[in-house]
């Protein structure tokens, strides 16, 4: 992990999310969570960004064989940039909705898959981008507002 | 109520036990790991039968008061050793999801 200052104006730190091993997935969420509540963010700012910081992640895990996650502190907001480079999703539209999920009968075995991560994404931030390129990856920028 | 009073009260087991004076305001039951993500409260006792290291981010990521094991299910070494290192509470009761709610309930 890497921290970076900018004149006090903003905080970064930077992950890479292995996408090898399942049972570490949610450490980059884990060690945001530490750093935000270090800087005295508010409770429910923090829970918002872990939630859908850890759906992010689990996702990269899951689909996408890991990536690169980037969390930029404002003075007036957080926020969360997933990148991988997986297969793409092919209809954001569809993959958005409560319930779709293509993960596999080993990944529900664990208690994920149940199509919840997007939305719950969507759901916990004031603004969600996905970009994503068939073939090429995905990328995730999700903002929460401090107030 | 308190997470200490679990086991007082119920005879659950303390798996691991980081604060036990932190107050449970309510309880929510469920097995899907981001669906409990997207609706449990902060400071719930969180009921589950899922009991892999995945479930401990999840408990600390959404905040929850405790994770309370039914069915008896207990922690392997390796996950127990993660809920120590992380500080969450965890117990166990003997009891399947639904009773263990229904005895929270009438706490
Ligand atoms: N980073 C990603 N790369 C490729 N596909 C993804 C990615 N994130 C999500 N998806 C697709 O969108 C679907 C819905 O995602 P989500 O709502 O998190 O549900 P789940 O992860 O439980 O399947 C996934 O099943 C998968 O097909
Ligand atoms: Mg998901």
């Amino acid at each position: 992990m890497v921290t970076v200052r900018y004149m006090d104006k903003l905080i970064k730190f930077e992950f890479d999310v292995d996408g090898t091993d399942f049972t570490s997935a949610g450490q980059a969420s884990v060690n945001v969570k530490k750093h935000l509540r270090q800087l005295g963010l508010s409770p429910e700012v923090i829970r918002r960004v872990s939630i859908a910081m850890y759906e992010g992640e689990i996702n990269m895990v899951i689909h996408a064989k890991g990536g690169k996650a980037e969390v930029n502190v404002y003075e007036d907001r957080v926020e969360i940039i997933l990148r991988d480079t997986g297969p793409g999703i092919k209809d954001i539209n569809l993959a958005m909705q409560e319930g779709y999920s293509t993960a596999t009968d080993n990944v529900r075995s664990l208690g994920f898959g149940a199509g919840m991560g997007l939305p719950n994404m969507k759901r916990y931030t004031d603004n969600m981008e996905i970009e994503s390129v068939l073939g090429e990856g995905t990328t995730i920028k999700m903002t929460v507002n401090l107030n | 109520m308190k997470v200490c009073e679990l086991k007082e009260k119920f005879g659950f087991a303390e798996l691991n036990i980081e604060d036990g004076q932190r107050e449970i305001n309510g309880v929510y039951c469920g097995d899907l790991l981001s669906w409990v993500m997207g609706r449990a409260k902060e400071s719930n006792a969180w009921i589950t039968i899922m009991s892999n290291v995945n479930v401990l981010a999840v408990a600390s990521l959404s905040d929850v008061a405790c994770v309370i094991l039914s069915e008896g299910v207990l922690l392997d070494d390796e996950v127990l050793k993660t809920a120590q290192s992380k500080g969450i509470n965890v117990l166990s009761s003997p009891y399947p999801t639904y009773e263990t709610a229904v005895m929270l309930s009438k706490a």
